[in-house]
């Protein structure tokens, strides 16, 4: 019933355009070739020209392609048959299973009402310290692993998919690297996380049109599971191959560039799918964990820059550890609150005495004299840097604390600490001397003391014990 | 009035362009069809037969021959008893009803009355009949919560108009016709309590503007002391990701003293909303022990929301401020982030393919900027009263650098700047107001020779401390020293504050003075010590019981008594006290 036009009168980039009538913007359309066939969507209406943008690119497309429209714009198969499922970006199987094509949804669909959002309450455990104990991951959060082309943000972020306790995995994999699709993969499948996973895989040798639709798909379907009150966990790696490609795309449309040749809708397009993320009052979840690099490992890089603005902080990882400073869960005050008395002064205590370790390292590289005080910061942040920091640890959150205090108690005094006396009574572990450098979780998890003074524990609130002599380098962090 | 109607010829993105047969006017509002929807949308530019129309809902699905239904309206807004405690889309669409209407997501063409119609308010009438008024005048008057809500005379009416009749004292719906109006050539107007103004055009129904004099208290010791905001004037927060503003503003929104605070949420994170709008019902206004949300309104247009709407959203706000201030009262405006709003009108400025300016902003971007911020001020209203707007907006500079089109479009304009810095926050020295970059054009809350004096002491200390890095504490005078730590010591205990201490999070204006005269004092003050550790360790103390002092109320016995130990402890080292 739909009708079919034979004649392409231009080709640029990956968009054609033909002479047709009653067409609807953002409807889709089969383009035909001698090459093949490929979908494409109308991104632009002036009076009877039609403006395509055909996902599996122009390439081989001849001026006589046949082009028919399907009366409606992208849509994809949602059901439970998509766990354990391996697509392309344009939601093709990618694994030898069968096409589905039962109960399409659309993608890209309206935002949620605000007021049917609730506040986050939910901490996302990953037996990460330098996620669980300084930047709780909550759920319903939106947060990119900022890294440096060459971190490993995607084994991280396998792994944070693997420990977190949550229904359905959605992989959205932008100009993946086979190899990295393939680790993603067998990982999933070795722990058997594979059969409640989804993934949506574009990689680097597939059309780029295909890589912009990879979010749109992923969060559609991550929020049909959501709203039949599943908790889901999305992954999005990399997000600036996403933007990339969206600046390919803009340039070749010759449209005018805001800033280092990136559209100047960036920011609303990175947030209308990082709004996505949300916990629905009265059914599920979803949280969303991206990857985003940085080109040039510059922060200020349009791409992280406008991301930052949108997600509720980053987790920056930097030779393979997560960076103390500059790393911020913005929703980390939700749920630290409620874990174990002593979560947010140790926190803010291992930070701080880091941040003084840093200082004293530059003192030392400038030659100056090292005081006792000094010394012992020295061997804090050796520590610090091996037991807590180090991306091999695996604790829980608890066991994590309880290392915390190990720690402290091997390199200072309590006093020397600053920490509430209230809470030195409760947890400074008592046979210091006598657990040197490997205590590990299990060793001190049986020396957990009782619960303190909570009315004490509940006053010290971050701001308060942060503002102190914490001061970091800033050029270290943003460099 | 005839219906124009025009027809679609083009769609891009979220631009139209339609084609019309009879007259149309900028910025006139249309509706596109699309089967049963219709999506709102605004004239942006005509060129002859054609007029592009930014549409502030998606445009998916909409066809070249779809019709458009002109209003002969520019986009406006409801104003009348009930904006109170609402939470509004940028196009004064309430989203809670929306929600019971349409469930989880924003379905586009839905628009839901902005005022309840069918509310009954406690009217009183105050005008008689025979009396002669003009636009902005009272005509009676209805409880709001708090406030005493005046019905004025509406906004749109020129010239005189003598009062016909009046509705008796009882209660009606805003629909309810309570006076009759007649001008001067003798055709009558039916007033009700609801009327209606298009956003983009200031309200200017009072007799003067006046020059900002008296300040805005925000509770907050950096801004009020040092880089203080009056009511009326405008200020600004530019800073890069995470420094702090959100929550400065949302801290200012809770704590400023003024009548009623306007939230604009313009293009940021929609879950921050979500936290003032389920917690502002349950804490109370300390100025009045009613719930916060009786004084608030919020328009919430959050970054995946329509950009159209976006842009639409600050204009909304401000015009509810300004309807307030008609009433006498004093609002605050608070837009987050005015570099959202500038993005809007850069998305919609390249669809239209108009010549770039800087990073591709309108060239117009400065003059938009200008007259938003302009539409602040205090004023003398027609009966001697006076209200205020005061405008206080964030800037999300790309980079965190301040060198940027839409910061530095603001800071002409503005009267305070309250610049965040990536290093405090990093430091967690909160708020991360940078003292040495940020300024103000208002009166201080405190005396202006302290406040010299301190400013001075943060300046030189910041100078002792850059040197410190390179020569070290060994390479530096006894008296350098002590500048450096006076500095740190008045930075960590006046500059930062708490945001999450029940006292320390708002300091009082009568506060201030006094802990900042004890502080000023102590700054003042001759300090010897036998060598830098004992200076430092002094210090260090000093900070702490400091902090103490902040923490505890100010009628307290406790606040005395710290006050006198801290007095003690600095008298003890001062010389020839
Ligand atoms: N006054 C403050 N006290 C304590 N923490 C703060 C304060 N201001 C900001 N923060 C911390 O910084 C984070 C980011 O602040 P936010 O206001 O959202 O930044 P921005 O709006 O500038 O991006 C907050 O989630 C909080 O953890
Ligand atoms: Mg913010």
């Amino acid at each position: 019933m739909h009708k079919v036009y034979h004649r392409v009168h231009n080709i640029a980039g990956n968009v054609i355009n033909i002479r047709a009538e009653g067409v609807r913007y953002r409807e889709l359309a089969e383009v035909t070739s001698r090459t093949g066939t490929s979908l494409a969507q109308v991104i632009r209406l002036q009076d009877d020209e039609v403006s395509l943008q055909v996902f599996a690119g122009a390439r081989g497309v001849a001026t006589d392609a046949q082009v028919r429209f399907l009366g409606h714009s992208m849509q994809v198969p949602y059901s439970e048959a998509l766990l354990g499922r391996i697509f392309t970006g344009a939601a093709n199987p990618r694994d030898r299973g069968p096409e589905l094509a039962e109960n399409l949804i659309e993608i890209g669909g309206p935002s949620v009402n605000p007021a049917k959002r609730i506040i986050p309450r939910n901490m996302v455990r990953t037996g990460i310290p330098m996620i669980d104990v300084f930047n709780t991951l909550v759920e319903s959060q939106k947060l990119p692993i900022f890294a440096r082309a060459g971190e490993p943000y995607n084994p991280l972020l396998a792994r944070i998919a693997l420990q977190a306790e949550v229904d359905v995995i959605v992989l959205g994999g932008m100009g993946l690297k086979h190899d990295d699709y393939l680790y993603f993969r067998d990982t999933l499948e070795e722990s058997g996380a594979l059969s409640r996973t989804v993934m949506f895989v574009h990689t680097a040798s597939d059309p780029i049109v295909e890589c912009l639709l990879v979010p749109d798909i992923s969060l559609a379907v991550a929020e049909q599971f959501a709203l039949e009150g599943k908790r889901v966990l999305c992954l999005l790696t990399d997000m600036t191959s996403f933007a990339d490609a969206m600046k390919e795309i803009a340039i070749t449309m010759e449209q005018i560039p805001s800033n280092r040749g990136y559209p100047g809708d960036l920011y609303s397009q990175l947030a209308s799918r990082y709004e996505k993320a949300v916990d629905f009052d009265g059914a599920g979840s979803i949280t969303i964990l991206a990857a985003t690099t940085m080109p040039g490992d510059d922060v200020t890089h349009p791409v992280p820059d406008n991301t930052g603005y949108i997600t509720e902080g980053q987790f920056y990882l930097r030779d393979g550890r997560i960076e103390p400073f500059g790393s911020l869960s913005r929703l980390k005050q939700q749920v630290n609150g409620d874990t174990r008395d002593d979560h947010r002064t140790i926190m803010d205590t291992l930070v701080q005495l880091y941040a003084a370790y840093r200082e004293t390292l530059e003192k030392q590289s400038m030659g100056f004299r090292m005081s006792d005080w000094d010394e012992k910061l020295l061997k804090y942040g050796d520590r610090f840097e091996k037991e807590m920091m180090d991306l091999t640890v695996n604790i829980p959150l608890e066991g994590a604390l309880d290392l915390g205090w190990q720690i402290l108690a091997d390199c200072f005094e309590p006093m020397e600490t600053g920490i509430q006396s209230s809470l030195i009574d409760a947890f400074w572990p008592r046979s210091a001397s006598q657990s040197e450098a490997s205590s590990s979780a299990e060793a001190t998890e049986d020396k957990t003391p009782g619960k303190p003074d909570e009315g004490d524990a509940e006053e010290d609130t971050p701001a308060e014990a942060e503002d102190t002599e914490a001061k970091p380098e800033p050029e270290t962090v943003e460099a | 009035m005839t219906q124009v109607q025009g027809t679609i010829v083009g769609v891009n993105g979220n631009m139209i362009t339609v084609e019309f047969e009879d007259a149309v006017s900028m910025n006139e509002v249309g509706y596109a069809r699309l089967g049963d929807l219709r999506l709102m949308s605004e004239i942006v530019r005509i060129r002859g037969k054609r007029a592009d129309l930014q549409v502030f809902e998606d445009t998916a699905g909409l066809s070249v021959g779809d019709p458009v239904d002109f209003t002969g309206e520019m986009l406006s807004v409801e104003l009348g008893p009930g904006l109170l405690t609402q939470v509004y889309d940028g196009l004064q669409n309430p989203l809670p009803k929306l929600a019971e209407e349409c469930g989880f997501f924003l379905q586009r063409g839905t628009y839901l009355p902005a005022l309840p119609r069918d509310t009954k308010w406690i009217y009183t009438p105050t005008a008689s009949v025979g009396d002669t008024l003009t636009a902005g005048e009272t005509l009676g008057t209805v409880p709001e919560g708090m406030f005493e809500h005046r019905i004025m005379v509406p906004f749109r009416l020129r010239g005189s108009y003598t009062v016909a009749s009046v509705a008796k004292a009882g209660e009606y719906t805003i629909e309810d016709t309570i006076a009759t109006l007649t001008d001067e050539s003798g055709d009558s107007v039916e007033v009700s309590m609801m009327q209606r103004w298009p956003v983009k055009l200031p309200i200017q129904a009072y007799r003067e503007r006046l020059r900002p004099t008296e300040p805005l208290v925000t509770q907050s010791r950096t801004v009020d002391t040092f880089f203080p905001v009056a009511r009326g004037g405008t200020y600004c927060v530019p800073g890069p990701f995470g420094a702090g503003k959100t929550v400065l503003q949302q801290l200012t929104s809770r704590y400023a003293d003024v009548d009623i605070v306007v939230i604009a949420a313009c293009g940021e994170r929609a879950g921050e909303v979500v936290e003032t709008l389920r917690e502002f019902p349950e804490l109370d206004d300390p100025r009045t022990g009613k719930s916060l949300m009786d004084r608030t309104v919020i328009i919430c247009n959050t970054s995946s929301m329509p950009v159209a709407a976006r842009e639409a959203s600050v204009y909304t706000g401000v015009t509810l401020a300004s309807y307030y201030r008609q009433m006498g009262l004093n609002v605050l405006m608070l837009a987050d982030s005015t570099s959202r709003w500038a993005q809007a009108l850069r998305e919609t400025s390249g669809r239209l393919e108009e010549i770039p300016g800087e990073e591709a902003f309108p060239a117009y971007l400065e003059s938009v900027i200008a007259s938003f911020y302009e539409r602040g001020g205090v004023v003398t209203l027609k009966d001697g009263t006076t209200g205020s707007v005061t405008i206080g907006g964030t800037v999300s500079p790309a980079g965190g650098n301040f060198d940027e089109p839409v910061t530095q479009g603001t800071l002409k304009v503005v009267g305070a700047f309250h610049g965040l810095s990536r290093a405090r926050s990093d430091a967690r020295r909160y708020p991360a107001i940078d003292p040495l970059d940020s300024w103000s054009k208002y009166e201080s809350v405190v005396d202006n020779a302290a406040v010299e004096a301190g400013r001075s002491v943060l300046q030189r200390g910041s100078e002792v401390g850059q040197m410190m890095k390179v020569v070290g504490e060994e390479g530096t005078s006894q008296d350098d020293f002590m500048l450096y730590l006076k500095s740190e010591y008045l930075d960590s205990t006046y500059l930062q504050q708490n945001a999450f201490d029940p006292v320390d999070s708002a300091t009082s204006a009568e506060r201030q003075q006094h802990v900042f005269g004890v502080i000023s004092g102590f700054l003042q003050a001759d300090l010897s010590f036998k060598d830098k550790t004992t200076a430092r360790s002094f210090f260090h103390q000093l900070t702490q019981t400091t902090r103490d002092w902040n923490r505890a109320e100010m009628e307290s016995q406790e606040f005395k008594d710290i006050q006198a130990r801290l007095e003690k402890m600095v008298s003890e080292v001062t010389v020839n006290a």
